[in-house]
């Protein structure tokens, strides 16, 4: 990380300011009015549609390994994905990832 | 506060409470991976009491370590808490007539657990009184938001103390793919995802992390047009 003590507090606050901006919208300014259908279909996939794009990267090429694809990470990930969409347990699939990352670079390492 | 309103409350904090073991480990880890980022406890505290977002603030963490624009880390992790507009638009029938102070506390505690919980009980019970909403809601926020702070505290002191051999930089991605993982609830989701993944590896070479910002644009595109179709062919069908 090299930004200037000014810069990050300046992200921590923006992103503060702008975060509660968004959850005050309808509450505190818009009113009792109803969104319109397709901004509200676009709304729904905001977090789905920025999470995994965010995540794909670090999981492929991560930078623990200078960027090149390694077993343990994969396995990782892989597990983590499975136990989410089959338990729908945050907790259990970050548990199961971590375990699962120790593991292998136990077994590989 | 009276009988009934009082009532509602400890309501809001018994249906809130089992939160508190996803919300803590969760504060947790954002702790240990900001500290083991280099950020000082005062930045650290900030970003979990100003911010109070958990998918926004790994978001904006990544973003910066990866050294990303000021500009690209905010508009990255906005982009994440955009849903909550849709939040506050549902919660705004049930509790727009109260003050707007309250109003703007009420705001700055919307997250998944408190919209979730207050608009389910809203609308199963329809009789309920103002006030009586109003304090459900500031029960649902206390056991769910109120521990952010101080686990975000926990985590920031342990996570210095980690040696490097745990592959912590691991913890966040794992977090995210566990986060992701439940979101997958019907093909609309699963589309928007793969063509969020799909775009950010093939213009990961664009500048200034620009590539995530077109894959999440694409993606909320995709994702609403699949729906869009399915919804027709369904209605077709019937």
């Amino acid at each position: 990380m090299s930004y200037t003590g000014a810069e990050t507090w300046a992200i921590i606050v923006l992103l503060g300011i702008g975060t509660f901006l968004i959850r005050f919208s309808f509450l505190g300014m818009i009113g009792d009015r109803a969104l319109p259908e397709w901004v509200l279909r676009h709304l729904r996939y905001t977090p789905v549609a920025v999470l995994p794009g965010l995540v794909a990267p670090l999981v492929l090429w991560p930078e623990a390994t200078g960027g090149d694809p390694d077993a343990p990470r994969l396995a990782a990930a892989a597990v983590t994905v499975a136990l989410g969409v089959g338990t729908k347990n945050v907790l259990v699939s970050i548990c199961g990832g971590a375990g699962t990352l120790y593991l292998v670079q136990y077994l590989t390492g | 506060m009276s009988t009934p309103t009082k009532s509602a409350y400890w309501q809001g904090l018994r249906d809130g409470a089992p939160f508190i073991l996803v919300v803590t480990p969760f504060a947790m880890l954002f702790g240990v991976s900001a500290s083991e980022a280099g950020l000082p406890l005062a930045e650290v505290m900030s970003f979990s009491f100003l911010v109070i977002a958990g998918a926004a603030q790994f978001a904006a963490l990544q973003m910066m370590t990866e050294n990303a624009p000021v500009l690209v880390v905010l508009a990255t992790a906005l982009a994440v808490n955009l849903r909550m507009a849709m939040y506050s638009a549902a919660l705004t029938p049930h509790l727009g007539h109260a003050p707007l102070w309250k109003r703007a506390v009420m705001a700055y505690f919307i997250v998944d657990q408190t919209y979730a919980l207050s608009t389910l009980r809203y609308e199963r019970e329809p009789a309920l009184s103002l006030s009586a909403r109003v304090a459900y809601f500031a029960g649902t926020a206390s056991p769910v938001c109120l521990p952010w702070y101080a686990a975000t505290w926990v985590g920031a002191e342990v996570g210095a103390r980690i040696p490097p051999e745990f592959a912590l930089d691991f913890a966040l991605p794992i977090t995210f793919l566990a986060m992701i993982a439940p979101m997958l609830r019907t093909a609309a989701h699963v589309a928007a995802a793969l063509t969020s993944i799909l775009l950010a590896l093939g213009l990961a070479f664009l500048p200034y992390n620009m590539g995530l910002m077109t894959a999440a644009l694409a993606a909320l595109i995709v994702g609403a047009q699949v729906e869009l179709w399915q919804t027709r062919r369904r209605a077709r069908a019937s």
